[in-house]
């Protein structure tokens, strides 16, 4: 019987280890396995961080559309838009664009911006150099600002791909930055 | 202790015998199979016709949510988990279950669990009205006061069909009779070995995906909000990692439930034993696979789309060889239609449709019609109420003889089915044609063109919920009714069980049982 | 030919003609049931269809065999019968064999399939594209390119919902303003949401989406016949999940120019209107009309709210305290609950004064004061 008793321990602490490796397993491997994943694969539309920009080949024999989405969240009242709708860009030139953001209450807010890129598998291929969606951007009441985007579209982009969508949405995110 | 049980209510609160927890577990999930059934015809009796009647939209996604989580967390889960007290140290010839405090706790923990849950109802805001998979931000964000004991209802959950499952297999592993090798367990404790591990696989990761909610409510983390950094895709992809899993979760025991009563009535052995083991564990590693066939809309890269189509188009082969071998065992059997086989006979056969439908379900091109309509409801629900709530059913027939020393009332058992068999095809087939024809589920109203069905489909549930009234009655009636079972209850059946005289004492299998 | 072999003949043609004239009544019925899938407007939904079709069909192809093997075991090999049980239990050659069939079936139906999700992921080279977001409880449209956007909501009077009036045959299904999309051209679909998921379903269009918040989805569809078609939502998004449909409209490219030409100018008058003053009566009778669409399906038609989650406006400290405040409130939404949205981007100026107005003087709140479009105006600014 001691056998089968110290049996069943070693066994049910095994189990138990199991157990909680999985629940660690969820909370702390998994979502940065997701995240790999989306930017693997452009789940989501989700670029990547900033871009170290490399000297690379202007393919001037093709030209990509690229479309600028901007939509405010929910609760989110500033006013958000592109400085315009889409341009044509070569693959690998480097382009700027501007956003303008203006928070027209009463109080200073902070906002961020989440950009997703279809289609998904254009979203590796999207590099920022330089990006207002980096950082959080705060707007004391009433103020404006022109915020701007540099990127570049890989020339490795899939040859099927002549629209690239960029969406920005505005998150208010005053409340988290205050508490 | 080698004595009977403790008189009064002190039997029941500190009981450590195998058989007064499985009956604690089958009386409790009895009783949340009735409440969650209540839940369903409010919900069905507010679309028996266009327009609002009864009840408001709000209330009507309470009862929707509380509906599945009852069901499946207060009916089946605990259902098996009784069957499984019950019937693996018999069938394995085993004194009691492993851990036996243990399990007094993994059952006691429950009714805490679905009084608070249940308890939502009557909070301000009312109950989660999330749905049962709970999607973010709706169930953090957008989600009522009440979502934070949800979430502790749920962890509660989770640590008792953790600890049930580790001393199930602690049980199987360690406290069969000399002689049982794994291959000649009955098929039963197999298909519960292979999903007490799913359990401990994957509750941990549904208390993990709470706690994740919980931070994000009140801890300021944003694990599901795209603000932060976070994703609510991410949700439903972590949700459907525990979920799918727990669709089999729900299923394996029932293969185990029929795979012993239809030999029995068939008066024929098994066929295939060893492919019904292996199918099993071909399901059970599936399952971990095809998770995200749950989300073929949430716009997931073409690459991925295809994989879980191929993935889940996979698991139609064990289930099919396990339907095979199950009408090979009927075939050139010599078959009789007690109320066990009844049952087993139709799970067979409404599992196969359930089945049939998630073939149609997996093309992933036609799930972009069929996902979040009707087709589904109807899908999953031929899969778990024949599916699961058949083969519950089909084993309290077949071993309550045992359990109790008296036997049934066969005509009411027939009776029961009949009522039982119509009313779900009644209510559930129809929800094929709503959903075809585009309606959308967890809708509180609807257009005419959905009227004829949802009108067949509100009569059947009733006529189902009388059925259940009369299962009540039924097992009521066999445990006071002075009608002694004989020992071996059934026509030569096999299994240890029935070398035990009937009602099994209680306590059995103190020495081990010498197998032949 | 004998007889026998010619009466046999004759029964058949008989049999063959009663079966199509069956068949016909049959396709009636279906229809008239909504038994069946849509087979639906564009190359998409049809291939889904005949996917569906073909699944289906073996689907029962395999029920025959299954269940004929059964039942014909149920009904011989019974015991009452006096069937004896034979005593095998394995074999290997049949195992193989029905593990294998399955295989080939769905390989079979994998072929197809595989085509049509590359058919149905293929967004490019659209004509026309449209931003949709997925609003609780509404839809909102987007003409990217063409400077215009409007709101999409549940035009069915609630007295309708409530049966206190006979329903149309639209009922749940219809939209104070559809979706207008030009048949024969590629349009793309870009899907969002504001707040919580929603999903857009159009079965004629066989396009169904998921709008996520944060993050944009590509669908497309490309109509080829003109008509009106109707969807709803297809993911829980709370209260009135059922209550926001979604009709397109496919018209002819020279209706569509037409149709947007006239919307344009439409919602350059409505701009022109917040610089004009209205009576109060206008803006009570306005701001009623903007409140049973949007605000009364959280605040209730009566203002008394469900609280805690929809506070009542009904003697409410918001309503009933400062009129800059109370715009806030109604233009940037509330901080503190995010049921609450920031209505300023969603509706006009006229219609925001109207139904501030209407909110300070209804339900007993008699406040008496009253808000014109250019105060608000003045605020968004």
């Amino acid at each position: 019987m001691s056998l089968s008793a110290n049996s069943t321990k070693t066994l049910v602490l095994k189990l138990l280890a199991g157990a909680l490796l999985m629940f660690g397993f969820a909370v702390f491997v998994m979502p940065p396995i997701y995240d790999l994943f989306c930017e693997i694969t452009g789940l989501n539309g989700k670029t990547g961080e900033r871009y170290q920009a490399l000297p690379a080949a202007i393919d001037t024999s093709r030209q990509i559309k690229v479309q600028f989405i901007a939509t405010n969240n929910e609760t989110m009242p500033w006013v958000f838009k592109p400085s315009q709708q889409q341009i044509y860009v070569h693959p690998g030139e480097e382009v700027e664009v501007r956003y303008f953001a203006h928070n027209p209450t009463g109080r200073d807010m902070v906002a961020q911006a989440i950009p997703s890129v279809v289609p998904f598998k254009a979203a590796e291929y999207f590099h920022k150099t330089e990006c207002f969606c980096f950082n959080s951007q705060a707007l004391k009441a009433g103020q404006s600002a022109d915020m701007a985007l540099r990127f570049i579209v890989d020339p490795d982009v899939a040859k099927t791909v002549n629209t690239i969508t960029l969406s920005y949405t505005l998150f208010d995110i005053t409340a988290v930055t205050e508490g | 202790m080698a004595h009977g049980p403790a008189q009064g209510i002190r039997r029941w609160l500190y009981t450590t015998n195998h058989k007064d927890i499985g009956t604690l577990y089958l009386w409790f999930s009895f009783a949340m199979f009735l409440l969650g059934g209540v839940f369903a015809l409010v919900i069905r009796a507010e679309l028996f016709e266009p327009g609002m009647q009864i009840v408001e939209p709000e209330f009507f996604n309470q009862m929707t949510t509380m509906h599945g989580l009852v069901m499946v967390f207060g009916a089946v889960m605990p259902a098996f988990v009784g069957l499984a007290n019950w019937m693996v140290p018999l069938m394995i010839g085993a004194p009691d279950m492993a851990l036996p405090r243990m399990n007094n706790w993994s059952f006691w923990i429950l009714p805490f669990a679905f009084a608070m849950l249940s308890s939502t109802l009557f909070m301000d805001g009312g109950a989660p009205n999330f749905g049962w998979t709970f999607y973010a931000p709706l169930s953090t964000t957008y989600a009522p006061p009440s979502v934070t004991f949800f979430i502790f209802a749920v962890h509660i959950m989770g640590a008792s069909s953790i600890m049930g499952a580790i001393n199930i297999i602690a049980t199987i592993v360690n406290l069969r009779a000399p002689g049982m090798s794994y291959m000649k367990m009955p098929l039963f404790v197999w298909t519960w070995l292979i999903t007490a591990f799913l359990l401990i696989a994957v509750m941990p990761v549904l208390a993990a995906v709470v706690t994740m909610m919980l931070f994000d409510i009140h801890f300021g983390t944003s694990f599901f909000n795209a603000a932060g950094g976070g994703d609510p895709v991410m949700f439903q992809h972590i949700f459907w990692f525990f979920g799918h899993p727990e669709v089999y979760i729900m299923i394996l025991p029932a293969f185990g439930v029929v795979s012993a009563i239809i030999p029995t009535f068939a008066r024929k052995s098994l066929f295939g034993y060893s492919s019904m083991v292996y199918a099993t564990a071909a399901i059970a590693f599936l399952s971990f696979v095809v998770w995200a066939h749950h989300m073929f809309t949430v716009g997931m890269p073409l690459a991925g789309e295809m994989a879980f189509m191929y993935m889940t188009m996979l698991i139609a082969v064990p289930t099919g060889v396990k339907v095979f071998n199950w009408v090979a065992t009927m075939f050139k059997g010599s078959m009789t239609f007690e109320t066990p086989m009844l049952f087993s006979v139709a799970f067979v056969i409404l599992f196969t449709i359930g089945g049939f439908s998630g073939l149609m379900l997996a093309i992933a091109p036609a799930d972009f019609q069929y996902h979040d309509t009707y087709f589904v409801v109807a899908h999953f629900h031929y899969v778990l109420v024949p599916g699961a709530i058949f083969s519950i059913t089909a084993g309290v027939y077949y071993w309550l003889p045992k359990w109790c020393g008296n036997m049934y009332n066969e005509t009411l058992g027939k009776v029961h089915f009949w009522t039982a068999f119509i009313g779900l095809n009644v209510t559930f087939f129809p929800m094929h044609f709503a959903g075809l024809s585009g309606m959308p589920r967890r809708i509180p109203d609807y257009n005419m063109m959905f009227a004829d069905w949802n009108m067949i489909s509100t009569v059947g549930a009733f006529l189902f919920g009388a059925a259940q009234i009369l299962f009540l009655f039924n097992v009521i009636a066999t445990i006071r009714s002075k009608r002694p079972a004989s020992d071996e209850v059934w026509d030569r059946p096999e299994g240890l069980e029935w070398t035990l005289p009937s009602p099994a004492p209680y306590h059995t299998f103190t020495k081990p049982p010498p197998l032949s | 030919m004998s007889d026998r072999a010619r009466s046999v003949f004759r029964r058949l043609c008989l049999g063959l003609f009663v079966a199509s004239f069956a068949a016909q009544s049959f396709a009636a019925e279906v229809e008239r049931w909504g038994l069946n899938m849509t087979e639906g407007v564009t190359s998409v939904s049809r291939n889904i269809h005949s996917l569906h079709m073909n699944i289906l069909w073996w689907c029962v192809a395999i029920g025959v065999v299954v269940f004929g093997v059964m039942f014909y075991s149920m009904l011989v090999h019974r015991k009452s019968k006096g069937a004896k049980a034979a005593n095998f239990h394995e074999s290997t050659l049949l195992e193989v064999v029905w593990t294998i069939i399955p295989f080939i079936i769905l390989g079979i139906m994998a072929v197809p399939a595989t085509a049509t999700l590359i058919e149905i992921y293929d967004s490019e080279e659209a004509d026309i594209e449209v931003l949709i977001t997925g609003y609780q409880w509404k839809w909102k449209y987007d003409y990217i390119g063409q400077e215009l956007s409007f709101f999409s909501l549940l035009s069915t009077p609630k007295d309708e919902i409530y049966n206190r009036s006979e329903k149309n045959p639209n009922y749940l299904l219809e939209v104070d303003e559809p979706l207008v999309i030009p048949v024969d051209k590629k349009v793309r679909f870009l899907v969002t949401a504001n707040d919580v998921i929603h999903s857009w379903w159009v079965p004629d269009l066989a396009v169904k989406k998921d709008a996520i918040p944060g993050y944009v989805n590509a669908a497309w569809t490309k109509v080829d016949k003109p008509g009106i078609y109707r969807g709803q939502c297809a993911e829980l998004c709370g209260k009135d999940h059922g209550f926001m449909p979604i009709v397109v409209k496919a018209v002819e490219q020279q209706e569509y120019d037409a149709w947007l030409a006239e919307r344009r100018a439409a919602s350059a008058k409505l701009k022109a209107l917040s610089e004009q003053t209205f009576s109060f009566d206008e803006l009570y009778a306005q701001g009623q009309q903007v409140y049973e669409q949007l605000c009364a399906a959280c605040h209730q038609a009566n203002g008394e709210g469900v609280p805690p989650m929809f506070p009542a406006i009904k003697d409410s400290p918001v309503a009933t305290g400062a009129m800059d405040k109370h715009l806030d409130m109604v233009i940037n939404g509330s901080p503190s609950n995010p049921t609450m949205a920031a209505f300023g981007p969603q509706l006009s100026e006229l219609d925001i004064a109207a139904v501030v107005t209407y909110q300070r003087n209804a339900f007993g709140n008699n406040m008496g004061d009253q808000l014109q479009p250019i105060d608000v105006l003045k605020a968004k600014q």
